[in-house]
């Protein structure tokens, strides 16, 4: 019993320690580590409530222990049977409305604020598609589609229109925002919004599938000079590629044939897979890997083993021979725009 | 319960038979609550309709283009009656007339049964033109929701058959009236979901 | 002429045919009881094995889609088939005790109730043994679950649909025994806790589950007979399964947290040697938090995109809530206040319960903060919120339960002193796993990953999240222990065991008879026995003569009309491959179903009588044993 109790008042001690250890989580990633504006606001209404809870939870717990301490059974006596207190129960009714109704003002305001995407939509718009496992993003302005990076913007909130082509998934990227589920077949909207340039992490949050823990994608948040340059570049790259790489285009290289043969009907326009348009700049392979050529190999010959469910075909020897890989590769890691 | 029950003067029975006993009593309110669920039930399936009313049907097989209203009204007309009969019938075994209860009983599983052929045919109908339960999610909801209430409707064709037949030759007692009392609650049920089948899916169907 | 060899000649059987057949609401406690014991195992071991997946980053123990099938086998079993079941056990065992009963209102339906459950519940483990078990979560939400592939969800949706008939029955059952079934004297306000938190439980069960039953039959049209509820492309709505599946599911959680309630509510006031603290309140707490939990279910969809009109609403609606649970925990602590606590097994649990479900149920205001939940929602905040309340409140609940009434259910005791292991193996653990999950969510882990990446800032937590999940597995096997030593101990257990007891279960003899109450017991007031005793009456007064006593006969009918559901429900599945198999399955089973329904309605059965001269000899027996 008694080491139980010691054990037990270890936890507590223990438990802060881990948490000290951790800190509060990775910056880019964790929702404690806000680095855009609707993170700071849902932090601060987390803080807000959390306050007003632990406010209860203090007093519970005084009351709590000193009834624990004081009125462990001493003799055989019985003690008065107390029916009620309508004074007492009156307070423990009321003070718990007002706290309440301290919090419900701001999370209406907030919520209202939070659902403002028209607005932002009207500055700048994306179209974010989620697909079995990976994201598409379109700049419908633009007219440049990419995948599995989310290039925005710093320092305005940036519209942003939801959708999925199979099942449901969920667009989080916790240290710039809550997330919005995508809905197959219906509409969401939401709006995002970077302080600083970096790349913050993205997870989908709705259970979508074997490989459901290994739908990641990155926000890339620029200076806008370097965010329209780069949309720029986007569209001159995939209008070269569209211009280039077609079958009958007798001057291609072994890679570009390869690519052409192999990989361009899905990939090609961005919306079956993943566009390759700037993937030699692209530091994540298929979401969650860092971008190697071995596991890029790995990837091509057998999708299966890196993403369960995945809907790319493998291509095996007979399909795309050891030198066709090769080139295939390099040819892949030429896809930049810097 | 072993205690004697207060029989009426007249009836020979209890004035209200179907709740003399404990068991009839117990029965009587579960049956209440049953309903209550089973409204809930009909709630959700109509939620459902309504939020697929014509979604993914073709213009031509969109419920103002399709629904028979003659029909329809035809049905609800036999129905409804069937809801009067079956009220003739518990005031007669209230008033422990055994022979005038089974003839309305049986009035009321004709009607029933006419109910329930028409819907049948209507259902052919809509197949033949091409409006089916797989077609679209409209016809998904439609299908589920008048052949739930299809199916209950042959359900409690069934069951007030098999308590006619098997209480033909007896008297009304506190025993088997309880059973004919909760069976025509039922009916009465049966009847109440089809007024709001009528209101919601048709007529709502012809003017959307 | 039938009916009086029908009354002569009781229809009794014995061994496992007694078992099968039994109409007796203390037996089919018990079999509830054990069946659900039994899947709280399977649902651990699953629980164990996501816990050791999640070990270490990128562990490779299970494939994602193995991880998928253990998350929803363990939170679907969890829920309906251990929690829901236990607390069915007790409400059998318990409540017309309590009420001063013989019996339950319908008990040829509660034995149907119990055996649909059961079926319903091995045909969801069976999808184990064929092909893959079901993978969309315990909310099966479409499309994900209507993925032809996914063939598991077959058994998902059969299964549940068939036990949950079971609980819809078992609900208005207790319903009707609870208006029409208690003694004299035994007024609506005058009812124990329980009994009334059974009440509201089972109102809650009669109206909440139809929407799940039409959600069911929806995903089972859908994946089997080419139904397009859900499929966009056909015009198909995901979301409505969304909403029916969390009007079901919100009133769920209530379904099993009053009950939970209403045996702290016996256990303080019995152990603290007080009357409850505000009995009206928190009879009408009881009745708003039913009531207010229909009123609710958006909260499980802020992030669905229904606008910020339909999230304010439900986020104030929401927190309303937190109000009635507040007074009840106060009421709770000022039950104690000025009590002589006394300190076993199942107080231990109820006075743990406490700040445990104060942590969920300060989470649950923290989450019914719309945007907030943008952060929290389907993160491992929520995990960890909603294990804070089910095992924090109702797993506290029916391990208190199971230590309190132990004795009355079986005639022996639980051993107090492992069970004092098992409860600090328990508390530990629970919070070991639990508690680190908060971080996680906001560290930005979500919910049913299979695996997570190193340097996100996840593994410390999770390492001690699965080291607290072993502590709560070892807890488990020492309740085991427990259990089989009290079965194998020839120590039987006396009367009110407890001997602090203060309502009418306790005045019965151990073992308790089949009739229950020899005479009817006259009840004077809100813990009748306690005044009694009070007032320095060994017995509690009765309310009528000793008399013959009718009872119901036993039938096997139940079991038939469940297996037949049982058998059709395989048929559905197996059509999808083999027409002629499937189609003969369900023509089978349906029919062995409605074949036992028409003989139920044909075959008259008046039960029997126990003869006066029988239970003046069982008083007398028990009254000399007493007097020794």
């Amino acid at each position: 019993m008694k080491s139980f109790k010691k054990l037990l008042f270890g936890i507590v001690p223990m438990m802060m320690f881990a948490l000290l250890l951790s800190g509060c989580g990775v910056e880019g990633l964790s929702a404690l580590k806000p680095m855009g504006e609707g993170a700071e606001i849902q932090l601060r209404i987390i803080i807000i409530s959390l306050v007003l809870m632990l406010f209860v939870l203090v007093i519970v717990s005084i009351i709590y222990v000193y009834v624990l301490m004081k009125f462990r059974r001493k003799d055989d006596s019985i003690p008065k049977q107390v029916e009620g207190s309508s004074t007492l129960e009156m307070i423990w009714t009321v003070v718990p409305i007002i706290l309440l109704i301290i919090l419900a003002v701001p999370t209406i305001t907030t919520t209202v604020e939070l659902a403002k995407a028209k607005e932002a939509k009207k500055e700048e718009e994306i179209n974010v598609t989620a697909n079995l496992y990976w994201w598409e993003f379109e700049y419908p302005n633009a007219g440049v589609v990419t995948g599995q990076e989310l290039v925005i913007p710093v320092g305005k909130r940036v519209g942003i229109n939801l959708t999925s082509k199979d099942v449901i998934h969920s667009f989080w990227v916790p240290a710039l925002s809550g997330k919005t589920d995508t809905n197959p077949g219906l509409d969401n909207e939401m709006w995002l919004h970077a302080n600083e340039p970096g790349t913050f992490f993205g997870k989908c949050a709705e259970l979508c599938g074997p490989s459901h823990a290994l739908m990641d994608f990155k926000v890339i948040a620029l200076e806008q000079e370097d965010y329209d340059q780069w949309l720029e570049d986007m569209k001159a790259q995939q209008d070269a590629n569209t211009e280039n790489l077609v079958a009958d285009n007798q001057n291609l290289t072994t890679g570009e044939a390869v690519y052409v043969e192999s990989c361009l009907s899905c990939h090609g326009g961005g919306k079956v897979a993943p566009s390759l348009t700037n993937f030699g700049d692209r530091e994540w392979l298929i979401g969650y890997l860092e971008n190697n050529e071995d596991d890029l190999k790995k990837w091509i010959r057998d999708p299966q083993e890196l993403k369960e469910g995945a809907l790319m075909p493998g291509f095996s020897e007979g399909q795309i021979s050891d030198e066709e890989l090769d080139a295939l590769v390099d040819f892949l890691y030429d896809q930049k725009i810097d | 319960m072993a205690h004697a029950v207060e029989k009426h003067p007249v009836t020979g029975i209890p004035a209200n038979p179907e709740k003399a006993t404990l068991e009839g009593k117990n029965k009587y309110v579960a049956f209440w609550f049953f309903l209550g669920g089973e409204t809930v039930l009909f709630a959700s399936l109509f939620g459902t309709y309504v939020g697929l009313l014509n979604s993914g049907a073709p213009e031509e097989l969109r419920s103002y283009n399709i629904f028979e209203m003659g029909l329809v009204f035809l049905m609800t007309m036999l129905l409804l009656t069937s809801s009067l009969t079956s009220v003739l019938a518990m005031m007669n075994m209230k008033a422990n007339n055994p022979g005038r209860m089974k003839f309305w009983l049986v009035i009321t599983l004709l009607l029933g049964a006419g109910f329930l052929g028409a819907e049948i045919y209507e259902f052919i109908h809509y197949y033949h033109i091409g409006h089916t339960f797989t077609s679209s999610a409209f016809g998904s909801a439609f299908y589920t929701l008048v052949g739930f209430h299809g199916a209950h409707v042959t359900f409690g064709l069934l069951w007030i058959t098999t308590l006619l037949i098997r209480n033909w030759n007896r008297p009304i007692d506190v025993y088997n009236a309880p059973k004919f009392y909760v069976s025509s609650l039922y009916w009465h049920f049966i009847d109440v979901v089809w007024v709001f089948i009528f209101s919601i899916v048709y007529l709502l169907g012809m003017v959307s | 002429m039938a009916q009086t060899t029908a009354l002569q000649q009781p229809r009794k059987y014995n061994g496992i045919m007694d078992w099968v057949t039994t109409v007796d609401h203390k037996k089919i406690g018990i079999l509830y009881l054990f069946s659900g014991i039994f899947f709280l195992l399977l649902g651990g071991i699953e629980a164990l094995l996501i816990r050791w997946q999640l070990v270490r980053p990128m562990n490779d123990f299970v494939s994602g889609e193995t991880f998928n099938q253990l998350i929803t086998m363990h939170g679907t079993t969890m829920i309906f088939l251990a929690a829901m079941p236990m607390l069915f056990g007790f409400m059998n065992a318990v409540v017309p005790l309590q009420i001063g009963a013989r019996d339950v209102a319908f008990p040829f339906i509660n034995s149907l109730g119990f055996w649909l459950f059961f079926f319903g519940g091995v045909m969801l483990n069976l999808s184990w043994f064929f092909g893959a078990a079901p993978n969309a979560g315990w909310t099966a939400y479409a499309p994900l679950s209507t993925q032809p592939e996914a063939s598991g969800v077959d058994f998902y949706a059969l299964g549940l649909q068939i036990s949950g008939f079971g609980s819809l029955m078992a609900g208005i059952n207790f319903l009707v025994t609870i208006l029409n079934m208690r003694a004299p004297g035994m007024k609506l306000m005058r009812m124990p806790l329980f009994t009334w938190t059974t009440f509201v439980a089972s109102a809650l069960i009669v109206f909440a589950f139809p929407p799940l039953t039409v959600g069911l039959f929806m995903l089972m049209f859908e994946r089997l007979f080419g139904a397009v509820y859900f499929d966009p492309a056909m015009g198909g709505n995901v979301i409505i399964w969304e909403h029916l599946f969390w009007i079901f599911g919100h009133p769920e959680v209530y379904i099993l947290i009053l009950p939970a309630f209403g045996i702290f509510s016996e256990i303080i006031p019995t152990f603290a040697r007080k009357r409850l603290f505000g009995y009206t309140t928190m009879v009408f707490a009881t009745m708003l938090i039913g009531f207010l939990g229909f009123m609710v279910w958006v909260h499980h969809m802020f992030t669905v995109g229904l606008g910020p009109v339909a999230n304010s609403i439900f986020a104030v609606a929401t927190m309303a809530i937190a109000v009635p649970t507040g007074v009840k925990i106060f009421n709770w602590l000022f039950t104690l206040w000025g009590g002589q606590i006394k300190f076993n097994v199942a107080m231990l649990y109820s006075v743990a319960f406490i700040p445990s479900f104060l942590v969920g149920g300060m989470t649950g205001v923290m989450l019914s903060v719309a945007p907030a939940d943008y952060q929290y929602h389907d993160s491992y905040f929520v995990v960890a919120h909603f294990h804070y309340v089910i095992v924090g409140g109702v797993v506290y609940g029916l391990f208190a339960g199971l230590y309190y009434w132990f004795p009355l259910m079986f005639g022996k005791a639980l051993s107090e002193k492992l069970g004092y292991w098992q409860f600090w193996l328990f508390f530990i653990g629970f919070h070991l796993t639990f508690f680190p999950q908060h971080f996680l969510g906001l560290f930005g882990m979500p919910r049913r990953v299979f695996t997570y990446l190193p340097n996100q800032g996840f593994e410390t937590m999770n390492l001690l999240s699965t080291i607290g999940a072993f502590f709560m597995g070892v807890s488990t096997i020492v309740l085991l222990v427990a259990v089989v030593k009290a079965f194998l101990s020839k120590q039987r257990v006396k009367p009110d065991h407890w001997e602090d007891g203060r309502t009418l279960e306790w005045t019965l003899p151990v073992p308790t008879p089949e009739y229950n109450f020899a005479q009817t017991p006259l009840v004077k007031g809100l813990d009748t026995f306690w005044l009694e005793k009070m007032a320095g009456n060994k017995r509690v007064s009765v309310a009528e003569p000793v008399a013959d006593i009718h009872m119901p006969n036993n039938s096997i009918i139940p079991f038939f009309m469940s297996l037949g559901l049982f058998i059709a429900g395989l048929g559905a599945i197996f059509q999808m491959d083999n027409a002629v198999v499937g189609w003969s399955l369900i023509v089978v089973g349906l029919l062995i179903t409605f074949v036992s329904m028409f003989l139920r309605s044909w075959i008259d059965d008046h039960g029997f009588y126990i003869p006066k001269s029988k239970i003046e000899a069982d008083l007398k027996a028990i009254r000399e044993k007493g007097d020794q």
